[in-house]
């Protein structure tokens, strides 16, 4: 982002950055930065409170006036991430013949159906769909329970892009399932992980491709990187 | 160390190009400027070209759409926020908003997205998709750009 902001000041464009690393922002220092040490991944600070995105604009846009540059300033409010799970059910197991993870995903199908009615639009669909994710996952399973990872059938060979598809399905179905209430940064994330077969499983697979030797990015991405 | 701590930690380390003599624009008054967003979030439009992983290329998105796809493909943020609430990466309601009510002159027809995670050198985001979306930018009259990132 400080990059490009350079790039466009140069076309004749005043740029602000809302910066999240502040290291970063000092380095390449920007012509004006507001740094915003909130959750990574919400720059604006907090969903669905749009007078505090307000807030963050304004003083973003406050930037503007200052006569020459660099600029570079910290929002004075700091949000950490909730690493805590969010409180969200999952279906009983149903078909005890499949893979937990695999039962699991099935399960979840009617809260996703839910999820892309009430939005119209749903980021799954990098290499799999909705209806290939509970197969994906039977995928890992074998990788987990020792397949070889490069001949079990990973969709589209994109281990990366398979592990978005199956994260963000389970994602979006608990945004259905959390009753209204907004999950804070990463306690979405720490319920896959920590509290589903699925991300259970991915973590198994990843632990398993790592073992056996996959390259570094095959098997790192697959999951955040403290996990 | 929780994720973010560690994330912010393990990007302050990435190389930084540094810039000589750097641009410095005065723009017009914020109520008569043109605003648009760019984003490092990889959003897309569901119709548009997804974007791979290091894409250094970017994508418009219109004013109006809301039906946004995350195509960032890093897992080290939190990626449901733009499921809960879109504004909260890509402030599009919010320029809206403020240009309603006079704050800013107008909201641009059209933002950009690119990817964050870019390749280390940035060569490219800096000599060739960069100004080709800065300059797509200022056709289109747009004074005043607003970055943000994941």
């Amino acid at each position: 982002m400080s990059v490009l902001a350079h790039v466009f000041e140069a076309t004749g464009i005043a740029t602000i950055v809302l910066s999240s690393v502040r290291e970063m922002a000092e380095k390449v220092s920007p012509p004006r930065a507001l740094h915003c040490e909130f959750p990574l991944g919400r720059p604006l600070g907090r969903p669905g409170d749009a007078a505090f995105q307000h807030d963050v604009l304004a003083r973003a846009f406050a930037l503007l006036g200052a006569p020459s540059g660099p600029v570079l300033v910290d929002h004075p409010e700091v949000i950490e991430a909730d690493e805590q799970p969010v409180a969200c059910a999952l279906p009983p197991r149903f078909d005890p013949n499949l893979p937990a993870a695999v039962d699991e995903a099935h399960g979840i199908r009617k809260a996703y159906d839910r999820a892309l009615a009430r939005r119209g639009v749903t980021s799954v669909g990098r290499v799999i769909n909705a209806d290939e994710v509970p197969a994906a996952l039977g995928v890992l399973h074998d990788v987990a329970e020792g397949a070889a990872w490069d001949a079990a059938g990973i969709p589209g060979g994109n281990t990366t892009a398979v592990c978005h598809d199956i994260r963000t399905y389970y994602e979006e179905a608990a945004l259905e399932l959390v009753g209204g209430t907004s999950p804070g940064g990463r306690s979405l994330e720490a319920w896959f992980f920590e509290r589903t077969a699925a991300g259970s499983t991915m973590l198994a697979a990843r632990a398993a491709m790592r073992d056996a030797g996959a390259k570094f990015p095959v098997w790192f991405y697959m999951a955040p990187g403290q996990r | 160390m929780n994720g973010d701590q560690a994330m912010r930690a393990h990007s302050a380390t990435i190389p930084a190009p540094r810039f000589a003599n750097p641009a410095w624009v005065t723009p017009p008054a914020l109520s008569a400027a043109t605003v648009a967003i760019v984003t490092s979030a990889a959003l897309h439009t569901p119709d548009d070209d997804r974007f791979t992983a290091g894409d250094t290329s970017y994508r418009f998105i219109g004013s109006d759409r809301r039906d946004l796809v995350l195509g960032h493909w890093s897992p080290n943020f939190d990626r449901a926020a733009v499921a809960i609430d879109l504004n909260v990466v890509y402030p599009i309601d919010r320029l809206h908003e403020l240009a309603a009510s006079g704050v800013i002159g107008a909201v641009a027809p059209r933002h950009v997205s690119f990817a964050g995670n870019q390749p280390d050198d940035v060569a490219t985001v800096r000599l060739d998709s960069g100004p080709a979306a800065a300059a797509a930018l200022r056709a289109d009259g747009v004074d005043v750009v607003l970055l943000t990132p994941v």
